[in-house]
């Protein structure tokens, strides 16, 4: 499996690993809806701190949880994309839906 | 002028996304390219290969063949070509967040990762004959080898 998940006080971290690509992502995002739709979240983060590769899928796989939030009525945040990854993120203007910010251990907050 | 060349041909399953990026790469390797060129290319690669997959075969199998070639002054030039069902029009695919993927899991953005990481992109596809994509990046040489 290329994801854990941890629900604590609302917030659902999706602790992603490996890599993201079109064989991939089908599992985490089965994983992480499975749970966000049973535990309906206020805040999904997504962590990418062990995500050593990501292509377009990766683009889908926030675009469609963030979608998902939405009718949710929460949050997406994505913390920690390696360089590349974040380069990625970028093109897809992925910067102006969720928002991507640095390792944030409290799970929240650092916006307000 | 080629310098040297490598050629694969694999079945269009997704499991092998990750073995068709990995190779090409370290196919590269003996350039000594950098981190961040490392990175571009696995991605353009997984894009186009993902195509091949996801839209030349959909459902069937079909055989991918890659070739990889590395030319003068650095030059490094991939080749993905399918005989899947092909694209009736490049410019419209080629559009970013243009997919024919209904399910809001694609993001349409796989020709767009691809220019943007490579230097040049062309795409030749017949309807029903399969499609061919040429991908192109000079790599900045690390050493010069005098």
């Amino acid at each position: 499996m290329n994801v854990k998940t941890d629900l604590k006080d609302g917030v659902l971290t999706a602790y992603i690993m490996g890599e993201i690509d079109h064989h991939t992502a089908k599992d985490i995002r089965e994983e992480i809806d499975h749970v966000a739709e049973s535990a309906l979240p206020t805040l999904l983060i997504l962590d990418f701190t062990d995500v050593t590769f990501m292509d377009s899928s990766g683009i889908g796989l926030v675009m469609g949880r963030y979608k998902l939030m939405k009718e949710i009525g929460g949050e997406t945040r994505v913390t920690n994309p390696s360089p590349h990854i974040n380069k990625v993120m970028r093109l897809a203007g992925l910067d102006r839906l969720a928002v991507i910010g640095k390792s944030n251990s409290k799970g929240g907050k650092h916006n307000d | 002028m080629i310098e040297n060349e490598m050629k694969l041909t694999i079945p269009s399953r997704s499991a092998n996304e990750s073995f068709a990026r990995v190779a090409v790469t370290a196919f590269f390797a003996q350039l000594d390219p950098t981190i961040d060129e490392i990175a571009d290319i696995k991605t353009a690669v997984s894009e186009a290969v993902t195509n091949c997959i996801v839209h030349a075969y959909k459902e069937t199998i079909g055989k991918i063949h890659i070739t990889a070639q590395i030319h003068e002054d650095h030059r490094v030039v991939v080749r993905i070509r399918d005989t899947g069902c092909g694209i009736p029009d490049i410019d419209q695919a080629m559009e970013p967040l243009y997919t024919t993927c209904d399910n809001g899991e694609r993001a349409g953005l796989g020709f767009a990762v691809m220019q943007s990481f490579m230097d040049k992109v062309k795409v030749y596809s017949r309807e029903g004959r399969g499609t061919t994509v040429v991908l192109t990046k000079k790599l900045i040489s690390r050493d010069s080898h005098d």
